[in-house]
């Protein structure tokens, strides 16, 4: 097989940076992430996402944030870095008996 | 129904001129569905083409009570043809490439834009409303298209290229923006419209500023300029434009949505 003459991960010249998008809704506190946009630059990131994501009433404010500065976990990871919680049932906070009086919590 | 020609006193004109040019010109993005370099364009133009139908929706039924005959919005759109049409010669221009549109696009937003904010206190309570809801929409028109503007013209040589060909093409209709008639003249006078003139200034630091960031030569002061559109007098464009656009309600008078 020939050798692919671009490097990995390069971004093909006709296809602009990936960016995610995290909207605050009107509701909501925290920024939730809501998709991603291709654009240029980070102005342009921004102008996409309100085009894209907040064109029926639903943000308050945006962030974009360059999807290759984000650093995901690897999936072949999930043995160590998941499972070893699973059987630890004692940090659910389901062993407290909550008195009457109290009501819903 | 036929073709109807409205008897157009001054306020029905002034109304009917706004109402035409957003409308035109929010078709003109709409045709871009389907076809636009990338997702995010699509919607933005799409956004943008809303923005301004949703403008024209309400000039229309404005200029239909003041024309006092039981017309709706749907009638003055629908069933006027191009001599009839008084929008600006501008917004009828083709789309041309990405570059065209959007440069086409900043050229109106940077008009538009303080425009809707002077039209905000006009004596009429109605565009007073409208303005002021067109004003914010304005405002991103302008900030969406002067950021492409500064990109393709000073991007590639050849996004450059395209954008100098766009300018070329579109200067001439800037000057149809500014001009006032003895019809609007007398609205002036009352209040209930503004004087174009007055925002020139205003509209030619916009376009300095962005063509400077963009690397585009401004074109020399004083050159001819193209003219007509307010009184129905256009291009071989349009008529293309409204048999596309007005196709449907005229071979179904009465259809629903």
């Amino acid at each position: 097989m020939a050798e692919n003459p671009m490097p990995q991960n390069a971004m093909p010249q006709n296809v602009m940076p990936l960016w995610e998008v995290f909207i605050r809704s009107r509701t909501g506190m925290a920024h939730r992430h809501a998709g991603s946009v291709h654009a240029p630059d980070a102005e342009m990131a921004l102008q996409a996402a309100r085009d894209t994501y907040t064109r029926r009433g639903e943000g308050l404010s945006l962030w974009v944030v360059p999807s290759a500065a984000i650093i995901a976990s690897d999936p072949a990871d999930k043995a160590e870095f998941f499972e070893p919680t699973a059987e630890k049932i004692y940090r659910h906070p389901t062993f407290y008996e909550i008195p009457p009086e109290v009501g819903h919590m | 129904m036929t073709t109807i020609t409205l008897a157009e006193p001054p306020r029905v004109l002034h109304a009917l001129r706004l109402a035409d040019t957003t409308l035109v010109l929010g078709h003109r993005l709409s045709e871009w569905t389907g076809q636009a370099p990338m997702l995010e364009e699509e919607l933005a133009l799409a956004n943008m083409g809303l923005d301004l139908i949703g403008q024209a929706r309400a000039l229309y039924t404005h200029a239909a009570a003041l024309d006092g005959q039981g017309r709706t919005e749907d009638d003055l759109a629908y069933f006027r043809d191009a001599p009839q049409y008084r929008n600006l010669l501008l917004a009828e221009q083709p789309n041309g490439d990405f570059a065209q549109t959007m440069l086409r696009q900043f050229l109106y937003a940077a008009f538009a834009l303080p425009f809707w904010n002077a039209m905000a206190a006009s004596a009429d309570a109605v565009l007073a409303a409208i303005a002021a809801k067109a004003e914010k929409e304005m405002a991103y028109h302008q900030r969406h298209s002067a950021a492409w503007v500064v990109r393709l013209g000073d991007g590639t040589a050849e996004s450059h290229a395209r954008l100098r060909a766009a300018l070329d093409a579109l200067w001439p209709f800037t000057g149809e923006m500014f001009e006032v008639d003895e019809a609007e003249r007398g609205l002036i006078a009352q209040g209930i419209a503004i004087d174009p003139a007055a925002l020139r200034p205003a509209w030619e630091a916009s376009i300095a500023r962005v063509f400077a960031e963009a690397t585009l030569p401004l074109p020399a002061a004083g050159r001819w300029m193209q003219s007509g559109g307010h009184h129905g007098r256009h291009g071989e464009h349009l008529g293309h434009l409204l048999a596309v656009m007005q196709s449907l309600p005229r071979a179904y008078p009465d259809a629903r949505w």
